[in-house]
């Protein structure tokens, strides 16, 4: 008993310990090339319930969201080589809304067991469909009703990009990538992530962009106590 | 001598047209990629099909898929109905036990949600079959061959029922990497043609026109000379042709059922080349600059060898109908036949032209399903009819064969 209140205290301490000497990694992600110029969705603006919803502006491909300056968004910066430390499960669930008749967002990283808990904010049926690629990752299909709970979807294995599709709304996806390790994060619209609180060492980074990089641009790095800095360009050719 | 039962060939030709807009609320389904949008199977998102709530079921995909459900029943009644009567007055006692047994398990479900609905829906259809017992199946059975084809016509139709649900219910299941969802779409919408063949062939033999044609002192117009010497070759072009549309349709199937979108987006050229770059550095860089809004499935080499295919059995197609209208030009019995089918081919290749410059709209590309499906049909009742004409001539006098070649020089 005691030795086991020991040993959890010594576990804690080395965990802070850790913390302590750990630095963040941050970067900016900018896009190389020209993205090919997005597509409005008109089966959406057609439909006759979700056409309504939509206030007149008619929604657009957002495959390459791209600032001023080239700084790409949803780009999903994974550090490598830290596999198998999901803390998922204690994780605070992830949001995903259905809303106008489309995912909010659409790109979407989590860890390995993370609730991932999906919303109707629409009068209309959804049906929240998975489809995995990667070994131990289950497909389910579940209607959602207008007013029906929040429906909870967790996924086991490790995949980049899960497709979250809706099938009676044709051109709805989300796309969400599930990491065993919280050392990962999605750029915002000004390219920019922050990885909080890796462990010093030396690592593979890699820099997934679902149509530029799908297979990844990869950089090692490495991480001192007060941290690192890693910048990607995603060439589209 | 059985008289002819002309009622009989319009319900048929009736079940042709209902089968022909189902294949097209088929097309649809898949065109929109929605065959999931009604995730359960034989209930509607829990209901009783017939009891899906009108509102759920009037949005998106749901409408379609759906709509191609409730459609599809309604074949399947017309389907029993017509091989019913293609038996005859013997089968009035199945449609008075079908018509009951729709009323009782109408009346059965009331109590069950939404089970008004359902209800009025089912009863109303047992209702309609009664009262038709009174006035139907009063003739003597058709032909053998025609009971035959009735019978094989309701064991189709219920079977491609059962594919169609398994293609939701087995849609995630792999085998061999392949998911049974793609491969159940693609035996249901080739069977689904099959069929429409099958009720035209009813249709045909139920005809005024094929039951007179070629018996002595028939009112209408048996082939002239030309058919005997030109019908074995004719013959062989037809099969060859309808035989080569079937397997366009095989390729056309598998290509729909990948959900990819298009794998090659121009039109003559592919890809700007008379041959597109499959390397897998080619492949990667389409799927970067596509700009899919629905079909979110990867291109891949395989698809754009399949789409190259498509665009050469097209040609080959086109080739082979017009030598078909060619050699039939001179043939009473088939001439007109055959130029609807060369018509209906140039359409066709318009309708995939289009399919490709729209982006593959779902509208065009359904549209380019039913005109397949219409040549296809068009093809196999051309070789019935050639086929046919054999018998037909071979039991002709043979005083009539040297006639026939006389004329056949003259006119050559
Ligand atoms: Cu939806």
């Amino acid at each position: 008993m005691k030795l086991n209140q020991t040993l959890a205290a010594l576990a804690g301490f080395a965990v802070a310990l850790q913390l302590a000497s750990a630095g963040n990694l941050t970067g900016k992600v900018t896009l190389g090339g020209n993205a090919p110029a997005e597509k409005e969705i008109t089966p959406l603006k057609d439909d006759a319930t979700c056409g309504k919803l939509l206030g007149g502006a008619v929604p657009k491909t957002k495959f390459f969201v791209v600032g001023a300056n080239k700084e790409l968004a949803d780009v999903i910066v994974i550090v490598k080589g830290l596999e198998g430390k999901s803390t998922g499960a204690a994780a605070a669930p992830a949001a995903l809304d259905q809303k106008a008749c489309e995912y909010i967002p659409q790109i979407l990283a989590v860890q390995t067991g993370q609730k991932i808990s999906v919303k109707n904010s629409d009068p209309v049926m959804h049906n929240v469909h998975t489809v995995p690629t990667a070994a131990g990752n289950k497909e389910e299909n579940k209607g959602q009703g207008p007013g029906a709970p929040d429906l909870t979807f967790s996924i086991p294995a490790a995949e980049n990009f899960l497709k979250f599709k809706c099938d009676v709304h044709p051109w709805m996806f989300a796309w969400v990538t599930a990491v065993d390790h919280p050392y990962f994060a999605v750029t915002g619209k000004d390219g920019a992530f922050t990885i909080k609180d890796v462990p010093p060492g030396k690592y593979k980074v890699v820099a997934l962009h679902r149509k530029g990089a799908p297979t990844g641009v990869e950089k090692e790095i490495e991480v001192k106590a007060d941290g690192a800095t890693a910048d990607f360009v995603i060439e589209v050719k | 001598m059985t008289v002819h039962n002309s009622s009989l060939h319009r319900f048929a030709v009736f079940t042709v047209l209902a089968t022909l807009g189902l294949v097209g609320m088929g097309g649809l389904v898949t065109s929109h990629g929605v065959g999931m949008a009604v995730p359960d199977w034989p209930t509607s998102y829990g209901y009783n099909m017939f009891a899906l709530p009108i509102s759920t079921w009037l949005t998106g995909g749901i409408f379609h898929e759906h709509t191609h459900r409730l459609w599809a029943s309604e074949v399947g009644i017309l389907t029993i109905v017509l091989n019913c009567w293609l038996f005859g007055k013997k089968s009035r006692r199945v449609l008075i036990a079908l018509g009951i047994v729709l009323l009782l398990s109408g009346i059965a479900g009331i109590n069950r949600p939404n089970g008004l609905q359902s209800s009025l829906h089912i009863g109303i259809h047992g209702v309609i079959v009664l009262i038709a017992t009174f006035f139907w199946p009063r003739c003597e059975p058709a032909s053998r061959q025609l009971r035959v084809l009735g019978g094989w016509a309701t064991v189709v139709v219920l079977l491609q029922g059962l594919l169609g649900g398994l293609r939701v219910v087995l849609d995630s299941q792999l085998v061999a990497d392949v998911r049974l969802g793609t491969v159940f779409g693609i035996v249901h919408g080739c069977l689904a043609q099959g069929f429409l063949v099958l009720l035209a062939v009813i249709s045909l033999m139920t005809s005024r026109w094929w039951q007179f044609s070629g018996r002595a002192g028939s009112p209408l117009p048996a082939d002239g000379a030309h058919g005997v010497t030109r019908s074995t070759s004719l013959r062989r072009w037809f099969l060859f042709t309808t035989l080569l549309i079937f397997v366009q349709l095989l390729i056309a199937a598998t290509m729909r059922h990948q959900h990819a979108g298009l794998a090659i987006a121009d039109f003559p050229l592919a890809y700007g080349e008379i041959w597109p770059d499959m390397s897998a550095e080619a492949v990667a860089s389409y799927n970067l600059r596509r700009v899919e809004v629905t079909t979110s499935n990867p291109i891949t080499a395989f698809q754009i060898g399949l789409q190259m295919t498509h665009r050469i059995v097209a040609f080959l197609i086109l080739l082979a109908v017009w030598l078909c209208a060619w050699k039939a030009r001179t043939i009473q019995s088939i001439k007109t036949l055959a130029f609807v089918w060369l018509g209906l081919i140039f359409i066709q290749v318009g309708l995939g032209a289009w399919t490709i410059w729209s982006n593959k709209a779902a509208d065009v590309a359904t549209a380019h399903v039913v005109v397949g499906a219409l040549s296809l049909v068009t093809g196999a009742l051309g070789c019935l009819i050639s086929f046919k004409r054999k018998t037909v001539s071979a039991s002709a006098s043979v005083v009539d064969f040297s006639e026939t070649k006389m004329a056949d020089r003259v006119s050559v």
